[in-house]
């Protein structure tokens, strides 16, 4: 019996092991590729790296057309998907009412959540790029990424629009406010921090985004920066992509050097998300 | 009681109409309110417009080249001179990564979930969660390199014929992709299991493994199995890791060591190429997108409901 019960004890002790592992063992994956980048790529990078245009020499390339081009569609995702996205959240939150339509919208936007990404390039190439003549523009490819990060960002707002209290509209309406003005004085407010946030994270995912754009046509070979809203663009996602596509190792170490400033790029603005919302999250409270 | 409505109303009836600033304040918010109401729209706009889209051009193809082609051949060639467009290589390519995905993110998703939700005390569990997500945040662009660059060099050495583009290793490395997916959802599940089934295994002499792997594991089973749809889901629309490592080269075949080419990496692939709008090659990345589109609706749905099911249970 007591060797019955010993040896469950180690049973349990082992599963409780091997759960801890099955946490930890992803994590090391991750750090191993992280620093495995690193390692390779930490040679190349240089102030250069980042000012060149790309170059038929790997040791000469650089990543300045992609890093522009994510600049410029990440500034114009934003223009487009937030306006959109928060009113969306404002909509179905505080007019929804529970009413059948509103329902369907809900439904909708989680499906939208699961559309693979690469069907939301197919999307731009149909509508941004051929039937509404923007051609293979860095104005498509924000298009198609606002699109992409749209269901997100409602999401995300209509998180910080529920933790505002219910109490607080109803104190604005027993003083008179009409619904606009408890939405633009009480409960924006104090959502903000939360919709900035999660603003951000999603405006962090599309600069991520490879696959949608690829499909818009970005291009992968650029020499120059965007000069307007017309112009062919290419992204840091592409540079790389095309960089890891080439045969020769040398290109590979240009990748590698480029995953750094694109993960440099993105830990800095979660960095700034986080700390946003800890600075206006104790400014309110 | 009918009083009180009577008096809310009044101010409204008082009113002569028009040119108070009342009046005008309440036009402002109804054109605000209807704004509004536009961007909820764009969202189902959006669904309307990727509907559109697959379907126009899905139906110009089929209505060149037939279902038939489509469904009863079993070569993909529509790049070659001589052209074949069964799509089943490509389903079976992405069914080949997206297995080898679920291999190893079901296993690990699950125990993950179970160690936060059951094993882990309250403080480990709050860092474990976002430090999980990390992984689903990384651009997929990275983990191609991951796979294609270091993981493939390192199978090698264990899988001597593994050629330098595979499916097990594009399939693997997504696997550590997904396996946050499972891991959150699982976990939702499992904390959801009402503390009275544990407490009742306890008190019929059940210690806690037991308790987890007999009672709340079975208990939770729904919620778990929804989580998992979601992620294959996810593992059947990815694209760049297939792309990159997994190579370009549709067959049928269930060997994961071979170059295999996916539906995502075949859109890739076109997309890459100069092809001018309305020929049958540009037509046939939108048919392949909606086998794709229909598929992940499909599972999508299916897990939606099987989660909806759950949550109603406890």
């Amino acid at each position: 019996m007591s060797g019955d019960q010993a040896r469950s004890h180690t049973g349990e002790r082992l599963f409780v092991l091997l759960a801890a592992l099955a946490v930890a063992l992803p994590l090391l994956v991750l750090l191993f590729l992280v620093l495995a980048v690193g390692h390779e790529g930490a040679g190349r990078l240089s102030f250069d790296f980042l000012t060149s245009y790309p170059s038929r020499h790997a040791e000469r390339a650089g990543i300045l057309p992609g890093l522009v081009g994510s600049l410029w569609l990440m500034v114009l995702t934003a223009v487009i998907a937030l306006p959109l996205g928060v009113g969306a959240a404002i909509h179905l939150e505080e007019y929804g009412r529970r009413s059948r339509l509103s329902r369907f919208i809900e439904v909708n936007i989680a499906n939208l959540a699961g559309v693979p990404s690469i069907v939301y390039g197919l999307l731009g190439l149909g509508l941004f790029v051929r039937t509404l003549h923007m051609g293979r523009s860095v104005l498509a490819g924000a298009c198609t990424l606002a699109l992409l990060v749209l269901p997100m960002v409602v999401l995300v707002s209509r998180e910080a629009l529920r933790t505002v209290p219910l109490s607080l509209r109803e104190a604005a309406y027993a003083l008179g406010a009409t619904r606009l003005q408890t939405i633009r004085h009480v409960v924006l407010p104090m959502a903000y921090p939360g919709i900035l946030t999660g603003a951000i994270l999603a405006l962090a995912r599309a600069i991520g985004e490879t696959a949608p754009l690829v499909v818009v046509g970005a291009l992968t070979y650029v020499t120059f920066v965007p000069d307007g809203l017309d112009a062919p663009f290419t992204a840091l996602p592409i540079q790389i992509f095309n960089w890891v596509s080439r045969p020769q190792s040398a290109f590979v170490v240009d990748a590698a050097a480029g995953i750094v400033v694109l993960l440099v790029t993105m830990l800095l603005l979660n960095g700034v998300a986080i700390y946003l919302r800890n600075r206006l999250q104790k400014k309110i409270s | 009681m009918p009083a009180s409505s009577e008096i809310l109303a009044m101010p409204t009836q008082a009113q002569p109409a028009g040119h108070t600033p009342q009046a005008a304040a309440s036009r402002i918010e109804r054109v605000i309110e209807a704004l509004l109401a536009a961007c909820s729209i764009a969202t189902v706009l959006t669904t309307a417009g990727i509907l559109l889209v697959l379907a126009v051009e899905t139906w110009s193809f089929l209505r060149e080249v037939g279902i038939g082609k489509l469904l009863f051949d079993t070569e993909w060639t529509p790049l070659f001179a001589q052209k074949h467009f069964g799509i089943w290589p490509l389903v079976a390519g992405t069914c080949l990564t997206s297995l080898c995905a679920i291999a190893v993110a079901l296993p690990l998703g699950v125990l993950s979930a179970i160690f936060m939700s059951e094993l882990a005390s309250p403080r480990l569990r709050k860092w474990c969660k976002p430090l999980l997500e990390i992984l689903a945040g990384v651009p997929t662009i990275v983990y191609g390199y991951f796979a294609l660059v270091v993981v493939t060099p390192i199978l090698q050495r264990m899988i001597p014929d593994l050629a330098g583009f595979n499916a097990l290793s594009a399939g693997l490395v997504m696997g550590i992709m997904i396996t946050p997916i499972i891991a959150s959802l699982a976990e939702d599940a499992l904390h959801a299991v009402p503390k009275g089934l544990r407490e009742a295994a306890y008190a019929l002499g059940a210690s806690k493994v037991p308790t987890i792997l007999r009672v709340v594991v079975p208990a939770a089973m729904g919620g778990i199995a929804a989580s998992v749809i979601i992620a294959v889901s996810r593992a059947v629309g990815e694209t760049m890791i297939v792309a990159i490592a997994a190579g370009q080269q549709p067959r049928l075949t269930l060997d994961p060591r071979v170059p295999i080419e996916t539906m995502t990496a075949y859109i890739v692939q076109v997309s890459m190429g100069d092809t001018p709008a309305g020929t049958l090659e540009y037509r046939t990345i939108f048919v392949v997108g909606s086998a794709l589109f229909l598929l992940t609706l499909a599972m999508n749905v299916t897990s939606y409901k099987l989660a909806k099911r759950f949550r109603r249970a406890t």
